[in-house]
């Protein structure tokens, strides 16, 4: 009797496949069960959940298209409870979903929700890009924010403006800033009665995480980062008090720092030392910290080797590269990217930086990286890149297109003589500007990555993601 | 919390004493607002809650301002003259954050997280607010002659970007040359030195140099001293430093016991420096030198360019402002719903009738604003003048371009024109007097 307590007059109308007679004559048959009072019969309550698990099949199916269109497995049909526990609806991420009016108002209801204020979208996007957000940074967040901000801490404030700003740009740096501001974060922060700790900082630090997303999207690094500390927050105890618990977090913000970016930059490094040779004419691509820190550890170690400081435009971060590695006494060479196919006869070697791993092998790293790798397997120049295990992510991606990140189109425009050609681009209605931020190589074009874990090939990164999330 | 503002209200206002002799500075109408009205808009119309005054006993008593935000009024002896950074320091215990201080006699529209989003993004130690000078067209009256200009001139300098303060001046203190380290020329190779520019006084300064005002107590003056202080030890030897860490610890320490320094450094240094030496940006290029070049003291200003912003401390300055303030910051009517206006009269659609006003029949009013509680008689005309509270003008009167103070009287048929007549004076009937500064005897003793 228990489980067909729930079937409604409705739903038994509803029931498809069945004609009236048949349905009248089981509605008669279950309403003459419970007037009788006896139970039903084996073979009648399996029927009855039959159709309760199709109605609401039904029901889903009618609901959500937009949510299933993508990702989604499809659907065998078996009787009984397999049929609900076998559909895995994944979901996309709503920062590629910039175009969906209804994904939009999802987000706008929860940002009013956290009481951040939603950054709107500015100049005509690319069509082939208009799935993502495209912001100014001349229109800073903070304009529709009241200004000794009390919803957000002010640590994270800052941040948020420094990274929409571009002054802590690079995938380590980041994520380092961003540990940074969570140190001050659960410094300053006080359990309210009747919360707990575990439970109550995970939901502090969400309105943060999203002001922080529309300031500027997050980088893999930081993502991962996120993971850890909400993990780490979570695995506290309630028998301890709060002065512990939080000086134990930050202990573990700094062993994390620590282990996955020093002493990773370290066994890279000492790895990369064996592949650096005397001789050797090293290309590198725009400002990687972890690429840089090998070349100038390789060079105090001795050895005798040159530096070709490949740039693009808008960002130009190769100057950057090019003054640290001068800096400390490196020989180095200038080019832009344009002038990369002219420079790689004489190249012996190409290292990059990764802004993140993906699972099935792929390189994202600034755009360019994969027109580097490109030219250089035509030239048979080994490409080397240099990624720490924790920039290593799940998601899987095989084109620049999808999950990218556009940066301020007046980045591109440019004064020359006190003339600014571009100044009113908004006025010509089939001119757009295109900021890429990130681009994917294949595991093609890579010959080796250079992990804190050991030298493995491209395709051996699922299997570093399964170990770490088997120690996890 | 992040910032405290501090609302500086103790000054005497003594470029126009003729105005102030008689009622303080910060309670002085504009548009039929105090002066200090506008200050306190501004910071609640951004979000602040809480606001510190510093104040005088005499203004604290006669103040109501109507306002959402928690003022919280610190007296200070009024013939004490302390200085601004007297001030601060005597309230140094109860600021806990950086602090946001504003002049009480700012009148401007500026959007305020300019100015403070450089400060923060910049992890900067002086943010200030600058804006053009604008020419004052209106006659100023007892002004005989062509205004002086260039006395008071203030020479900036600002690096290629139009933000970071490389050098600050003031002509007085200057006598015939303009001196500039080599240290900023090598560092800031171009410099934009400009001198139409009027401070604002809107500062953002972090805590670090309220505790330091505390130590040091030669400096009583924020504008006059701290801020070029500040500006010039952006590029002083000590605080840039490329030893090791332990060597500028210990002459931290030599340096504290000759003149107490500023420290600039605050907990979890360590991790934001590392952050920032793996970014790739810098805030300048061509030479080899780190973003900032190292130094940590930084200055910053925001200069305007288009807003209203308008500091009230002379004559000139508070006719101009009181013709545009009310354009920009009136939400109520210009005619209050209790003045009493006959239907006779005229009314001109930019002028301000306060509260219990009695405009008589046959009367004309263009340009101005009238205070609460004044009396105009039959057939006045006046034009462009600035009347108090509690003035009468009986009949027949024709004032132009004039300031009329609290409690005055304009007997009959009187002419004025260009004319400040002082709190509680009376003019004569048929007098004519153009282009005067009506006072007391009393007031005319102080020097």
């Amino acid at each position: 009797m228990a489980g067909t307590e729930g079937i409604t007059q409705q739903e038994l109308n509803n029931s498809t496949g069945e004609t009236r007679d048949e349905t009248d004559s089981r509605k008669n048959d279950y309403l003459q069960s419970k007037v009788e009072g006896k139970a039903l019969s084996k073979e009648e309550k399996l029927k009855l959940r039959k159709e309760k698990k199709q109605q609401k099949k039904n029901k889903k199916d009618d609901k959500g298209p937009a949510k299933e269109e993508k990702a989604k497995k499809p659907v065998p049909v078996m009787d009984g409870q397999q049929a609900q526990q076998q559909r895995v609806v994944k979901r996309l991420p709503e920062h590629i979903q910039a175009d969906d009016p209804a994904v939009l108002k999802k987000v706008a209801k929860k940002l009013e929700r956290q009481q951040i204020p939603l950054r709107s979208d500015y100049g005509s996007k690319v069509s082939l890009f208009s799935h993502l957000h495209q912001y100014s940074r001349k229109a800073p967040l903070t304009q529709q924010m009241s200004i000794p901000s009390t919803v957000i801490h002010p640590s994270i404030v800052h941040l948020g403006l420094q990274y929409s700003q571009g002054i802590i740009a690079g995938s380590n740096s980041r994520c380092i800033a961003l540990l940074h501001a969570f140190k001050q974060v659960i410094r300053d922060y006080a359990t309210p009665r009747n919360e707990e700790l575990s439970r109550d900082l995970v939901n502090k630090l969400k309105p943060y995480i999203s002001f922080l997303n529309q300031c500027r999207p997050l980088s893999a690094s930081m993502g991962n980062a996120i993971k850890y500390i909400k993990k780490e927050i979570s695995n506290v105890s309630s028998n301890i008090k709060e002065e512990e618990a939080k000086t134990t977090l930050q202990n573990c913000i700094d062993k994390y720092i620590e282990e996955k970016i020093h002493l990773a930059a370290k066994a890279i490094s000492k790895s990369a030392f064996e592949k650096i040779s005397d001789g050797d004419v090293i290309l590198v691509y725009g400002c990687s910290s972890l690429v840089n820190y090998i070349l100038c550890d390789a060079f105090e170690r001795g050895r005798k080797f040159r530096v070709i400081v490949v740039d693009s435009r808008p960002r130009l971060e190769g100057r950057e590269t090019l003054r640290r590695l001068v800096k400390k006494g490196l020989s180095c060479t200038y080019v832009l990217i344009t002038a990369v196919s002219y420079m790689l006869p004489e190249v012996s070697k190409v290292f990059l930086g990764a802004h993140a791993l993906l699972a099935n092998g792929y390189v994202m790293s600034r755009v360019g990286a994969s027109q580097i790798a490109l030219v250089a397997k035509a030239y048979n120049v080994p490409v080397l890149v240099c990624c720490e295990t924790y920039k290593f992510c799940e998601r899987v991606q095989t084109d620049s297109f999808v999950s990218n990140e556009l940066d301020d189109p007046d980045d591109l425009i440019v004064t020359r003589k006190g003339k600014t050609e571009l100044q009113n681009w908004q006025d010509i209605p089939s001119l757009r500007l295109l900021n890429l931020v990130y681009d994917v190589t294949p595991p093609d074009f890579v010959d080796l990555v250079i992990t804190d874990l050991g030298m493995i090939p491209c395709t051996s990164v699922p299997v570093v993601l399964r170990v770490k999330n088997v120690d996890q | 919390m992040e910032l405290q503002a501090v609302v500086m209200a103790a000054g005497g206002g003594s470029r126009m004493m003729d105005l102030t002799y008689s009622m303080p500075k910060p309670l002085l109408p504009v548009g039929n607002k105090p002066l200090i009205w506008y200050p306190l808009n501004l910071l609640e119309k951004i979000g602040f809650e809480e606001v510190i005054v510093i104040t005088t006993k005499e203004v604290h008593k006669q103040m109501n301002i109507d306002t959402k935000m928690k003022l919280e009024m610190v007296c200070i002896q009024e013939d004490a003259d302390m200085g601004t950074a007297n001030a601060l320091r005597h309230i140094q215990q109860k600021i806990k954050t950086d602090i946001l201080v504003v002049s009480c006699d700012l009148i401007t529209d500026v959007a305020l997280h300019e100015v403070v989003d450089l400060f923060r993004a910049h992890d900067a130690t002086l943010s200030m607010l600058m804006s053009k000078t604008h020419e004052f067209t209106e006659t100023v009256p007892g002004q005989k002659g062509k205004k002086k200009t260039g006395e008071q001139r203030d020479f900036v300098g600002v690096d290629s970007s139009g933000k970071r303060l490389l050098f600050m001046a003031n002509e007085a203190d200057l006598d015939e040359e303009l001196v500039i380290k080599k240290s900023i020329m090598r560092k800031h190779p171009r410099m934009h030195i400009k001198t139409g520019l009027v401070d604002a006084h809107l500062y953002c300064l972090k805590k670090s140099v309220v505790d330091f005002l505390a130590d040091n107590k030669s400096i009583t003056s924020i504008r006059g001293e701290l801020i070029p202080y500040l500006v010039r030890k952006q590029f002083s030897a000590s605080t840039n430093s490329q030893k090791t860490k332990d060597d500028s610890e210990k002459n931290q320490k030599k340096t504290d016991l000759k003149t107490p320094d500023i420290h600039i450094s605050s907990k979890d240094e360590d991790l934001l420096d590392l952050a920032r030496e793996k970014s790739c940006w810098n805030d300048h290029r061509g030479d080899m030198s780190d973003a900032y070049h190292g130094g940590k003291l930084r200055c910053y200003v925001h200069i305007m360019e288009d807003s209203m912003c308008y500091r009230v401390n002379t004559l000139a300055a508070y006719i101009e402002a009181n013709r545009l303030a009310p354009k920009v910051f009136s939400e109520e009517f210009p005619i209050h719903p209790t003045a009493e206006i006959s239907e006779q009269s005229m009314v001109g659609a930019d002028s301000i009738i306060g509260a219990a006003c009695h405009v008589s029949e046959k009367s004309s009013i263009k340009r101005s604003t009238i205070g609460a509680s004044s009396c105009i008689k039959e057939k006045v005309k006046i034009t462009n003048s600035i009347i108090m509270n509690g003035v009468t003008i009986e009949e027949g009167c024709n004032i132009q371009g004039s300031v009329i103070c609290n409690q005055a009287v304009i007997n009959r048929g009187a002419d004025i024109k260009y004319c400040l007549v002082g709190s509680g004076q009376c003019i004569e009937a048929e007098a004519e007097r153009n282009n005067e500064v009506i006072v007391g005897i009393d007031q005319l003793m102080e020097i």
